[in-house]
């Protein structure tokens, strides 16, 4: 199925925690999407021009869901939208995960701050033994009770208020975690942890990058991430986080 | 569909080549087209110009490449681009399902770098060339053309010398007399210019206390630079006899009617891309309301109509 652009439904929205909110979003994106994939929120100030990559969170059959931090003024408007009002989105864009392709027997699901949101409808989607690693700062938790119902909830805080102290890499050491394939999504610090991780044990690790972006679609080449090889559309060592990713092989990027 | 309107002609000639309405996107806005015309019908274009192609494969600058700012934003990518041969089997190819214009933007290092994609191009299907000797995000070569009188008079010079196509030369706002440049490059054989490319600009990250491009500069566009971009065409119109194809900021038909009546005889849509893939549609559709609505029977009439 194709992209949409269209404006779309509110259909609630609420605070998790201090500047981390969650919005179900009435639209027919819903239908075409996949975990891991994102959509682009439009500000309806002109004066801001790009749109706002957000990952999807959710997926039911007529509804997204979002769940995003307050980053600046952009994601700060969308914050202040109630139910019934009117939210402009397109998508879905990018690849997500490759839930059907991977050995998901034992599969391990790693989620640092605002790259936790995706990581629940890929548990959802996910069939195996599943073990789900999440890092927050400290003990203003999301969407952790909603993740505990599909594996064992691995948790990591920076202030060791909660879990075990530090990052997700020394949660998974601490317990030593492993598994058959690893999906993750976070921080370019905490991918390199995962690349590494994955090296090491010789599993396969998929990884969502972020990049700045402005089309969304493939069109700018603003978001590019340098690979490991060169890549088949740029003809040089860069993909397009927007659409060639935002998920890849761990062992195909340069990190 | 678009159903023939023979009550309001939007059509426009430049260089003897008739697009049928004067709307294309701007150079780097829209790739070829391509991930775009999930979108946009590219039957309804005027032309797609192409984003800057050279003679091997560019890597481009580092990320961040890009950032918003108020009314606009910066880009750094460096004119990534894969080269001229996968340009042709890949992107060429796409283009020729369209029932468009298409106008292909060089870029180079050198002059040579230039006169070989120029040479490459001569037997292909375009409809036109847009030499890109503006662009402020490359150390070497383009804009190093575009901000010297005697040196954008001999690059232009040497390119018509070798293009089979019309020539549309890319100016750069980052000068202190555009019409200077206008001028060398008309008295050198361009048959057409295009402007403004992006004005050179910068930003902070105050939270991080470091520049938001990695590149350190950027170029701006979008609605913050339209001012300065219809004044920049309309003293261009008021120096050189040959057409002008203008844009910087446009978002919508009135933004284009601005440029129009400043004396550009077609528009391009940029960075408004982003903001809403249909811009250039609601500006074609835009235009004609306006020609309905104020009795226009041909566009042509209001190309330059302000003095």
């Amino acid at each position: 199925m194709g992209k949409i652009r269209e404006t779309a439904k509110v259909i609630s929205q609420e605070m998790l925690v201090k500047d981390i909110y969650s919005m179900w979003i009435e639209t027919d994106i819903a239908k075409g999407s996949v975990p891991g994939q994102f959509i682009s929120v439009y500000t309806k100030s002109e004066a801001r021009l790009l749109p706002r990559p957000i990952s999807i969170c959710e997926i039911r059959e007529d509804a997204l869901r979002i769940v995003y931090r307050i980053a600046g003024a952009g994601t700060r408007e969308f914050s202040t939208y109630k139910a019934g009002d009117s939210i402009d989105i397109l998508g879905p864009l990018g690849n997500g995960f490759p839930v059907s392709e991977a050995d998901n027997s034992r599969p391990v699901l790693i989620g640092g701050g605002i790259g936790i949101p995706p990581m629940l409808e890929l548990a959802k989607q996910l069939k195996g033994d599943k073990t789900i690693v999440v890092g927050y700062r400290d003990a203003d938790m999301f969407l952790d009770k909603e993740l505990e119902k599909y594996g064992r909830l691995i948790i990591a805080t920076d202030d060791g208020s909660v879990g075990t102290k530090g990052n997700v890499m020394d949660a998974m050491a601490k317990q030593d975690i492993s598994g058959s394939v690893i999906y993750a999504c976070g921080p370019a610090p905490m991918l390199r942890g995962v690349k590494a991780f994955s090296e090491e044990k010789g599993i396969e690790a998929y990884i969502s990058m972020e990049e700045r972006m402005a089309c969304g679609v493939g069109a700018c080449l603003g978001c590019v991430c340098r690979t490991k090889d060169t890549d088949d559309h740029s003809k040089v060592r860069n993909a397009r986080v927007c659409k060639d990713g935002p998920v890849f092989k761990a062992s195909d990027i340069d990190l | 569909m678009e159903t023939v309107d023979n009550k309001y002609d939007l059509s426009v000639n430049i260089a003897g080549v008739t697009f049928k309405n004067p709307v294309m996107e701007g150079s780097g806005t829209f790739g070829s087209g391509m991930e775009y015309s999930e979108f946009v019908d590219l039957n309804r274009l005027g032309a797609v110009v192409t984003k800057g192609v050279a003679n091997v494969p560019w890597p481009g600058n580092p990320t961040p490449r890009v950032c918003e700012v108020y009314g606009g934003m910066l880009n750094a990518i460096g004119l990534q681009n894969p080269g001229i041969d996968t340009f042709i089997e890949r992107d060429l190819e796409f283009l020729k399902n369209y029932d468009t214009r298409v106008i292909v933007n060089v870029c180079g290092k050198t002059v040579e770098d230039y006169l070989e994609v120029v040479e490459r191009l001569s037997d292909e299907a375009v409809d036109m060339l847009e030499i890109n000797v503006s662009c402020p995000n490359v150390k070497e070569g383009a804009i190093a053309f575009g901000q010297k009188a005697d040196a954008l008079y001999d690059i232009t010079s040497r390119i018509k010398k070798t293009a089979k196509q019309p020539v549309i030369m890319k100016l750069s706002p980052n000068v202190t007399d555009i019409t200077e440049m206008a001028r060398a490059a008309e008295a050198a054989g361009a048959d057409a210019l295009s402007l403004i490319n992006t004005i050179t600009a910068m930003k902070i990250d105050i939270n991080r206390r470091a520049f938001a491009l990695a590149n350190k500069t950027g170029g701006l566009s979008g609605p913050a630079i339209k001012p300065v971009a219809v004044r920049m065409v309309y003293q261009t119109a008021q120096a050189v006899k040959i057409p002008i194809i203008g844009m910087g900021g446009i978002a919508n038909a009135e933004d284009a009617l601005e440029f129009i009546m400043a004396g550009a005889s077609a528009v391009a849509v940029g960075a408004m891309n982003f903001h809403d893939p249909y811009t250039t549609v609601r500006v074609i559709d835009g235009l004609r309301d306006y020609m309905e609505k104020n009795h226009v029977g041909d566009i042509k009439e209001l190309i330059g109509c302000v003095k």
